[in-house]
């Protein structure tokens, strides 16, 4: 949250106009504003080496430092990461003295979930998910939950079509309360549940980013927060297909990412070889492995008798 | 190790004072205890940012804690984000200190190199989320906040789930003014779940007296009646090596 104050220049930069490191003496020129979030202003900037990336600046020492910690952390995390990469920290001083810190990170280039989802239909929800789904994996694999994973915060990318994540502000170390939440994705608020990190907090959130994709205005909470989100989920009729999963996820049912995972491709698979007449990979591997055996057996069964003839 | 344990006081009104001491002086005082103000001031639908609530970012100022002014619909997620925002500037200022005392007086986490500055940072955020939290919530019930009240409890059960969801252990007391003859009454004893928040919590006080300074005295007072205060004074020496490096 920007306070009143502190509505400076450090969150309303022209374009054009260039921040340097303190540190580094690297230079920056601001191309665009990309977003202003809870803890800070994002702009897309050209480095001196002509590259475009993303810089992060924000007033708040304690929650942008905490990020670039983060940020650090994934690094280590086996594999691709869900969140983008970071390059450098520094720290910006404004015209009127004041210290900005600031970080660089990777520009992740795409649309909106719900734009993508709207431009080529609810089938890729599957597939996307199961995608983020193994990342995140790995993520609580390392001992830390995504958070605040919204609509606003997950871009697809296009070449390879991939779900990424572009805020890591609120990934906590498991055991700890949630650092940054949006109350349309918190259990919490719903409640139906806690805010202390563990995996199912995520996947609550996740089943919350496709329900806000069917209702793009959302809606207020009742009452019966618990019963009026299951109710919710059944009226949506693009999810029909997936009520069985997102409800699961809502309820806490499932144990972890790759349960989650297993039960979308089962299904994804399941409605591929429906509508496709495409033979299912693991049925595929299936059949092979029969067909092996039995000419296996066959050829010894001669063998042997031939043997025994002779 | 012994944790540490943070002291505040949330006070959430709508509007100034008009009885009683100066809340100005009265939260200078409190800090001087040892113990945060932070303020929440609720708007009313429509109302600028500007208008009569400068009291309000100066109570918070003088107690050196968080303000914010927020719209009804935003408490819930206004409440909880200053509560920690003020531990986290609460334990920020007390590495600072130790810093200074350590590498000069100019030193201040602002000024150290990211790299360092990061891992002192870690060691702010692992005591934000295992330091004992002690925090007194201060409503205001006056007529003017009668709509608001509904949303005021809502924000406080939530942010009793937020504080619930970390490692170290909470107390809440919630006290409302003006109460009945009285300045301030008690809502809520100090207690570690707000729960039971939806049986006890005040209807609406009539009368237009909005007595935020006496208020904030009682409050005090109930802070040092736990022996939190006498607890605060003589652990002060251990509980400073606590935060120390």
């Amino acid at each position: 949250m920007l306070s009143q104050k502190k509505l400076t220049s450090a969150f309303n930069l022209p374009i054009g106009s260039q921040i340097i490191g303190k540190w580094d003496r690297q230079r920056y020129t601001i191309t665009r504003l990309l977003g202003k979030g809870a803890v800070g202003a994002v702009y897309l900037v050209k480095r001196d080496d002509g590259h475009l990336i993303a810089l992060k600046i924000s007033d708040q020492i304690a929650s942008i430092s905490s990020e670039i910690n983060v940020l650090k952390k994934l690094t280590k995390v086996q594999g691709t990461s869900p969140g983008p990469s970071l390059f450098d920290v520094d720290d910006w001083i404004s015209p009127t003295g004041e210290n900005y810190p600031f970080y660089t990170m990777e520009y992740v280039k795409g649309e909106r979930l719900d734009q993508f989802i709207q431009r080529r239909g609810m089938d890729w929800i599957s597939l996307l998910f199961a995608q983020l789904l193994s990342e995140l994996a790995k993520l609580h694999q390392a001992g830390f939950v995504l958070g605040d994973l919204k609509l606003e915060n997950l871009i697809v990318t296009s070449d390879p079509i991939r779900l990424r994540f572009i805020d890591v502000g609120g990934v906590t170390l498991f055991g700890r309360s949630v650092k940054e939440y949006t109350e349309f994705y918190d259990r919490g608020y719903w409640q139906c549940g806690d805010r202390k990190a563990e995996p199912k907090y995520d996947l609550f959130s996740l089943a919350m980013v496709a329900i806000h994709c069917t209702y793009p205005k959302q809606f207020n909470k009742t009452d019966q927060p618990k019963q009026q989100l299951l109710a919710k989920l059944r009226q949506a009729k693009s999810l029909n297909r997936y009520q069985l999963f997102l409800e699961r996820a809502l309820l806490g049912r499932y144990k972890g990412c790759l349960e989650m995972k297993r039960d979308l491709e089962k299904h994804y698979l399941s409605r591929m070889s429906k509508n496709q007449k495409v033979i299912l990979p693991s049925n595929h591997d299936q059949q092979t492995s029969w067909l092996e055996i039995s000419i296996f057996s066959i050829i010894s069964l001669i063998t042997w008798l031939l043997a025994y003839l002779n | 190790m012994k944790q540490g344990k943070l002291k505040q006081i949330l006070l959430i009104t709508d509007g100034c004072s008009n009885q009683g001491e100066d809340p100005i002086l009265v939260a200078n005082y409190i800090q001087e205890q040892g113990i945060t103000v932070n303020v929440i001031g609720v708007l009313d639908q429509g109302q600028t940012q500007s208008d009569s609530l400068s009291e309000v970012e100066a109570i918070a100022t003088a107690g050196g804690g968080v303000c914010q002014l927020v719209y009804p619909q935003a408490l819930s997620q206004t409440v909880q984000a200053v509560t920690r925002q003020a531990m986290t500037q609460t334990l920020q200022g007390v590495v600072n200190q130790e810093l200074q005392q350590i590498l000069g007086k100019d030193q201040t986490i602002e000024e150290l190199p990211p790299e360092q500055r990061g891992e002192v940072i870690e060691v702010v955020e692992e005591l934000t989320e295992t330091s004992d939290l002690h925090l007194l919530v201060l409503v205001d019930t006056s007529a003017s906040m009668q709509k608001k009240l509904i949303t005021v409890k809502e924000a406080l059960i939530d942010l009793s789930i937020s504080m619930n969801s970390r490692v170290g252990d909470n107390q809440f007391a919630i006290y409302n003014f003006p109460g009945k003859k009285k300045p301030t009454s008690k809502v809520l004893d100090w207690s570690s779940k707000l729960n039971k928040l939806e049986a006890v919590f005040p209807k609406l006080t009539s009368g237009g007296m909005t007595p935020t300074g006496p208020a904030l005295k009682e409050a005090l007072y109930s802070f040092s009646q736990t022996g939190l205060l006498r607890s605060l004074r003589r652990n002060v020496e251990p509980e400073e090596a606590d935060f120390g490096f």
